[in-house]
């Protein structure tokens, strides 16, 4: 999604960012793909709940802003490192989402060949290295990526998505002290949901702010609202252009909120009904940008319904890709272990 | 026995016990990643936060290192805590504490010191959680002089060995099959233990041993039932616990059916089988065997997503029953 267009409208002077950024053109397929990411994981969800689709999942549904604001600013040759919550990570990076589908249903035409799952979606074509089952288990990952930019020249600037919980173990807090060190190219991005599963920031992190930790490691720690597409594309694209120019990390702590439960097991007993009856009638990402571009006057609501009737579609013939694919044989299990294949 | 037995489930087994050792010791207090007011992700706690409360059902962020530590730094100081893990491969987060500080504290210091932790590992495969939450590794802790590690397979013996390891001055680590914890089996009200160390022999026989360890006992009972109609009497040793390993019970059975299979879920190779069998064939029972020894375990390969290929990956009682035809009729 990178290419921001220099030629910006006087007209648009005093509108946030990305409006004076991002053409009409690419700031509709930002609304495309944040509706894309809500449909493919409430299509996930139902299937589900029909049973097509075993395991359990974590859904972003509430943090799309976040996943698309920080991937706007960034090439196809950039890389991110994912989290366990990184079905909008993966599409917001580039992935498509009838490859998702199928890996959710274990197929063979699956990102991962049916031996990942939800919790282990990338995209390595298109940069995305890797969701992660283990908290915290992408940030050094994304700090080697960077050394590899680095040694190798490559220019690629390498984001980590992580979560509020993950702030508290120690690879966060090693990754973040090296990368400064090093001066490497990479951002780290904390999606502040104001839970680790069930427990709150306030009974777990001992500062206020998950960005306030950047003190510690001389880097610049940024707080934006990551319900608001583009406050948080803002603090990318600065976080980049630094990256870029060898300046070295920045910390963005992304405040926002995951309407759905922690996974498919949540009985949501730790925080209240209103709380999220709030966020979801009061602060929804895509509401809040469709509303901006409205106003703002870079779309209409026909443009809106195309938007959604397309991504309908789209989820619609994913599904049916997923289904139709073949399931990997038992004969291969022991596939993919080795390079090598023994 | 004069108390009351009813059917509880595994986990309950497990719930009630730690609930026990609270009310016995005040010494004794749970920490764990959401076991507070969710229940722990497979709602073991439960609603133990309620009637103990935060002080003593501790959430910790989620810092595997940091939380291992504090408990290893509380036993040795005089508590008795009880640290869940919420799945077993987050050990991996750990492993400086439990390897490096909980099992050579007592042995470093000269026997000054004691480090009376239990840590329980939610284990296994065949919930569809993929590579990174599927792992069976308590061969890994197995492998540490100074730890003991103990996998019950029962309602009964979740709740009595978990008391014994609350009992013990050593480092205890339970590792504990995610699949048996919704199993319902007969457990006594009240206090009781069952010895760490100790095998069980859960189905007496005469033509062919079978050693396996957590869920794998009850696909060779599985196994065992259907064999025995084809004629074939197998005996099915519960190892319980993997260190300190009840050697004697495996010998003796060897040497009474002359044929030896382990079956355990953990990858074969390095495994506890490897274990058993080289034990006995170091032992007084080689000379009885009358074929050679037969292992069955996870493939060499980290377990997939994919439903089919997660089956495949670990012995099925399908896999237990042809092994063990071939075992007794010389088929090699
Ligand atoms: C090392 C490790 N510890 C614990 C877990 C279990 N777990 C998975 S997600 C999660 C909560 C993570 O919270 P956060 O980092 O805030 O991300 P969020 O789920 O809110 O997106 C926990 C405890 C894990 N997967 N890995
Ligand atoms: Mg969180």
């Amino acid at each position: 999604m990178a290419g921001a267009g220099k030629a910006v409208a006087d007209s648009r002077a005093n509108l946030p960012f990305v409006y004076r950024q991002y053409s009409a053109e690419q700031l509709k397929q930002v609304l495309y793909k944040m509706y894309l990411i809500r449909r493919f994981e409430e299509g996930a969800e139902e299937s589900y709940m029909r049973g097509l689709i075993h395991g359990t999942m974590h859904l972003s549904i509430g943090q799309e802003a976040s996943a698309m604001g920080i991937c706007m600013p960034l090439g196809e040759d950039d890389q991110i490192t994912s989290t366990h919550r990184g079905h909008g990570h993966c599409i917001a990076k580039g992935a498509e989402v009838k490859r998702m589908f199928a890996e959710f249903f274990g197929k063979t035409t699956g990102y991962c060949k049916g031996r990942g799952g939800s919790m282990h979606i990338a995209d390595v074509a298109k940069g995305n290295l890797g969701a992660n089952g283990i908290v915290g288990g992408g940030i050094p990952i994304a700090v080697g990526a960077a050394l590899s930019s680095k040694m190798m020249k490559t220019g690629k600037v390498v984001v980590s998505f992580f979560g509020d919980g993950a702030n508290n173990e120690g690879a966060f807090h090693e990754a973040l002290n090296m990368a400064a060190v090093w001066k490497l190219p990479v951002i780290f991005v904390c999606e502040n949901n104001g839970y680790g599963m069930s427990t709150s920031t306030a009974r777990s992190t001992a500062v206020k702010n998950i960005a306030d930790r950047a003190a510690a490691y001389s880097m610049p720690g940024v707080i934006v609202n990551g319900n608001i597409f583009s406050e948080v594309a803002e603090a990318s694209y600065k976080a980049v252009e630094r990256a870029r120019s060898g300046e070295g990390p920045t910390l963005i702590e992304s405040k926002t909120y995951r309407h759905r439960g922690h996974s498919k097991s949540d009985r949501n007993r730790y925080r209240t009904k209103e709380e999220i009856e709030d966020w979801m009638s009061n602060r929804d990402p895509i509401t809040l940008f469709e509303n901006e571009l409205r106003e703002f006057g870079f779309i209409d609501d026909k443009g809106i319904e195309a938007i959604r009737s397309g991504v309908a579609q789209e989820i619609a013939d994913g599904i049916e890709f997923a289904k139709a694919s073949p399931s990997p044989d038992v004969s291969e299990t022991g596939n993919y272990v080795y390079t090598e294949q023994a | 026995m004069d108390a009351m037995v009813r059917e509880l489930s595994y986990a309950q087994a497990i719930q009630e016990a730690m609930a026990i050792a609270m009310d016995m010791d005040e010494r004794v207090f749970l920490m764990g990643e959401d076991i507070g007011v969710y229940g722990g992700a497979f709602q073991v706690t439960g609603d133990l936060v309620e009637r103990y409360g935060t002080e003593r059902v501790i959430d910790t962020p989620i810092s595997e290192l940091g939380g291992a530590g504090v408990a290893v730094g509380a036993a040795v100081t005089g508590m008795r805590p009880i640290f869940e893990f919420q799945f077993s491969d987050f050990a991996t987060l750990a492993m400086e504490q439990i390897v490096n500080q909980a099992a050579k504290m007592r042995f470093m210091l000269g026997g000054e010191v004691s480090v009376p932790v239990v840590m329980r590992f939610p284990a296994g495969s065949g919930t569809g959680a993929a590579a990174q939450h599927s792992q069976s590794l308590e061969a890994w802790l197995g492998h540490v002089p100074g730890l003991k590690v103990i996998q019950p397979a029962t309602p009964y013996d979740a709740k009595g060995m978990l008391l014994a390891a609350v009992a013990d001055p050593d480092p205890v680590m339970i590792f504990e099959h995610k699949l048996l914890y919704k199993m319902k089996g007969p457990v006594p009200e009240g206090y009781y233990t069952v010895p760490i160390g100790k095998a069980d022999i859960r189905r007496e026989g005469r033509d062919l041993t079978i050693v396996a360890t957590s869920i794998m006992v009850h696909k060779a009972l599985d196994a065992a039932a259907t064999l025995e109609a084809e004629g074939i009497d197998v005996e099915v040793i519960d190892l319980r616990t993997i260190r300190p390993m009840d050697k004697q019970s495996v010998i003796d059975s060897v040497k009474k059916t002359s044929r030896l299979m382990c079956v355990h879920e953990a990858v074969k190779t390095l495994g506890i089988g490897a274990e058993v069998s080289a034990m006995i064939a170091e032992s007084e029972a080689f000379d009885y065997l009358d074929a050679p020894i037969v292992r069955l375990g996870g493939a060499e390969t980290p377990i997939p997503y994919n439903p089919e290929l997660e089956k495949a990956t670990v012995p099925q009682v399908p896999d237990i029953i042809s092994a063990a035809r071939d075992l007794v009729k010389g088929v090699r």
